[in-house]
């Protein structure tokens, strides 16, 4: 399963490993700041920003709502721009269409700019195997790529390697031999990478928007490198997630008046490309065929279920930007391709529960995600909404569901209440030593050191505010019945 | 004003001086304050943990006390209970139609502390003085999910003697998110010490709130760093009732 990785080990683990990691850790925190900033200034700026928000929820929702239309109008207007369609309900059914179209042109070379969907399906691990050489140049994916590692932002995949890692990774890799200076390297990229662009006979991407109306689709970059995967090669592949379809150009625009704002704070982007199929009769430039890749991999069934909202995603990251628990345990903490409060309710949504760990429990359900995102997706709500499915599924620990059903007691019958109240407070101030908190030393206790390990927690008080209240109203009655017979004598 | 108070559990089994500062400080603005007997927890950590079927007994006793006539007003004292009531009950009563419309009956009678006095009470002044320096912890769901922002900040600017200083982030995650404290330790542990830090930064001696189970989660940390050597001085965690509540 491409879109869960490195999941030999637990959650836990993982989130252990991100933490020791100062760089990558510290990148992130800083990186959030920029972006989030950056953001948070646009938006303020920006007259009739709410009135955007709520007319791309109504183009989202639309297209959702009919999906089956969309992608039909779709697919029939990139064919008749003379692409060539292939609908792949699965990520399987995706790869075997991608390995079609190699054989058939006999290609063993490809460039690729960034696609989550190439690795929602683990395009290049397949095409590796099977002896195709697939080149990423997007930069970051470039880094990731030479070093065998995996995205830490949907947006700004390789945030967790410093200009030091970068040159260190390519003088090991690929026998690099200058400085850490970014120019340098970038530079040192664009010379290799030009070469690639014209070598290679296939160009694979992914497509931000695709545009049912016209049967465009969509490219947002900032390196242009993207502009030359899908003109210099004489194939290309797009890979079309069928929730990227917005209905004609005008939702076009509002989608990209969101979506660099929301993802790096910017107005827009270095390079926007719209393509509507292979170069015609006379054109110069632009590949000679084109296919398409209209993948569904769990989304029609998603519209279907109560996380049907996700699918308004745009994958700008704007919620990663501003979560409280992402910026500590970075992309890699989730173990998912889809990190963040995001990827919390859609990695589950596409591969279900039984492998996520205890990944939608790594959440605080603050709701900056939902507050930030700019196709107003409930996010927090449906982070919830999973765990309320993993309960009704049994598919929660075993161990903790007598907590639970303790707490369900405890909580709905006051006399249980009172005599936790009365039981638990000596308890708690023999564990204290005389403290009014509990300290380190009560972190062997079972439940109790979920919070101790970290922080002390106040013991109870010696009274009940209830008591407090009852003798209080007690009070003010007998001073009024004396206040009464005051006035009276 | 004879208004229904709701005081949250925490207040009841750890701060019952939150909930007495409270009752002083709308007592004195001329509010009757009553207070069924047949409350404990509104729930909120049984539902967002994805026990939604074992939250209703909780759920429905908070209903059954609150859901009367004789209650036109009720006065939360903490913004995350109340969030859980007016926002969340509608989800854990889905199937339930009679909790249902009772839970939604509750939702217009339902006011935030600092909210009450400066919206219902109209009263931005309620003669405090506090003789420090305060900052304020703009909780998730006072500040975003109940989407009162002004209300908290009003009150403390005219409380005589108080010198407020913002923190950095203050709209930003404490960390606590009820179980998800006890379940995630660690990356609740992350998002505190962040939130501790940029309150030591502030200077202030005084860390204030309006969400109770936040100011547990931020006294203990400070608690922790103070107790392991890693904060060289006292910094006071107090409920905002406390502040309005004090007199020089």
């Amino acid at each position: 399963m491409a879109i869960l990785y490195n999941t030999d080990k637990s959650l836990k683990e993982r989130v252990a490993d991100c933490l020791e990691d100062d760089f990558k850790h510290n990148a992130i925190k800083t990186a959030q700041e920029v972006f989030y900033v950056g953001r948070g200034k646009l938006v303020a700026e920006m007259e009739g920003w709410e009135d955007l928000r709520r007319h791309a929820v109504e183009v989202r929702n639309h297209v959702t709502e009919n999906l089956d239309y969309y992608v039909k109008q779709f697919a029939q207007n990139a064919e008749k721009n003379g692409c060539i369609m292939h609908y792949a309900p699965s990520g399987d059914d995706a790869l075997w269409e991608v390995l079609d179209i190699f054989e058939k042109h006999g290609a063993s070379y490809a460039v690729k700019s960034k696609s989550m969907m190439t690795e929602e399906v683990g395009l290049n691990e397949i095409l590796e195997e099977t002896g195709i050489k697939i080149t990423e140049t997007d930069c970051a994916e470039n880094i990731l790529q030479t070093a065998e590692s995996k995205p830490s932002h949907i947006v700004v995949p390789a945030l967790h390697f410093d200009r030091e890692a970068i040159a260190q990774i390519y003088r090991e890799k690929r026998g690099y031999d200058g400085s850490s200076v970014p120019e340098e390297i970038t530079h040192y990229l664009r010379k290799i990478l030009r070469h690639e662009f014209m070598e290679a006979e296939v160009g694979i991407r992914g497509c931000n928007f695709a545009v049912a109306s016209t049967g465009s689709v969509t490219l947002v970059t900032n390196e242009g490198n993207g502009r030359m995967v899908d003109s210099f090669p004489k194939v290309q592949i797009v890979f079309v997630g069928i929730d990227r379809i917005v209905p004609d150009l005008e939702a076009l625009d509002t989608m990209m008046a969101l979506l660099p704002r929301s993802a790096v704070g910017a107005k827009m982007t270095a390079y926007f490309s719209l393509d509507s199929g292979p170069a015609g009769p006379g054109e110069v430039d632009g590949p000679e065929e084109v296919h398409i890749i209209l993948m569904d991999n769990g989304r029609h069934t998603l519209a279907n279920t109560e996380f049907s909202d996700m699918l308004r995603c745009m994958r700008c990251g704007a919620c990663l930007n501003i979560c409280p628990v992402y910026r500590h345990i970075t992309g890699h903490g989730y173990g998912s391709i889809y990190p963040g409060p995001m990827g919390l309710v859609l990695t589950p949504g596409l591969v279900g529960y039984d492998d996520i760990d205890n990944m939608v429990y790594a959440c605080s359900l603050c709701g900056a995600c939902s507050e930030h995102c700019p196709v107003g997706i409930p996010i927090h709500d449906l982070i919830r909404e999973h765990r309320i499915k993993i309960v009704e599924e049994h598919k929660n620990h075993a161990i903790e569901v007598p907590i639970f059903k303790a707490l369900e007691l405890f909580w709905s019958n006051v006399p249980v209440y009172k005599f936790g109240m009365k039981v638990g407070e000596p308890i708690m101030k023999a564990l204290a030593h005389g403290d009014t908190a509990l300290a380190e030393d009560s972190a062997w206790i079972p439940v109790v050191k979920g919070w101790t390990s970290t922080r002390d927690f106040d013991i109870l008080s010696s009274t009940r505010f209830r008591t407090w209240f009852k003798e209080h109203k007690e009070e003010q009655a007998a001073q009024k019945a004396h206040g009464v017979e005051g006035g009276e004598q | 004003m004879r208004i229904a108070f709701f005081p949250g559990c925490m207040v009841d089994m750890m701060y019952p001086e939150i909930g007495i500062a409270a009752v002083n400080v709308l007592e004195r603005l001329g509010c009757e304050i009553e207070m069924p007997e047949e409350i404990v927890c509104c729930g909120q950590g049984l539902v967002n943990s994805g026990y939604r079927e074992e939250t209703k007994a909780a759920a429905r006793m908070i209903v059954d006390a609150y859901d009367t006539p004789e209650y036109e007003t009720i006065v939360s004292l903490t913004g995350s209970c109340m969030n859980a009531i007016i926002n969340d009950y509608p989800l854990v009563f889905k199937d339930e139609p009679e909790y249902l419309k009772r839970a939604e009956r509750l939702r217009g009678k339902f006011f935030e502390f600092t909210d009450f006095i400066v919206n219902e009470l109209g009263v931005t002044d309620v003669g405090a003085e506090f003789n420090d320096t305060v900052t304020y912890h703009k909780s998730c769901h006072v500040t975003r999910l109940l989407g009162i922002k002004e209300p908290p900040l009003k009150l403390l600017e005219n409380v005589k003697g108080l010198e407020y200083i913002e923190m950095a982030h203050a709209d930003r995650c404490c960390g606590f998110g009820g179980t998800f404290s006890f379940k995630q330790p660690v990356i609740a542990g992350e998002v505190v010490y962040e939130k501790c830090q940029t309150i030591i930064d502030t200077g202030a001696n005084v860390i204030c709130g309006a969400d109770v189970p936040c100011l547990l989660n931020i006294k203990g940390a400070l608690g922790r760093l103070r107790s392991e050597g890693k904060l060289d001085r006292d910094i006071r965690v107090m409920h905002i009732a406390q502040i309005l509540d004090s007199r020089g």
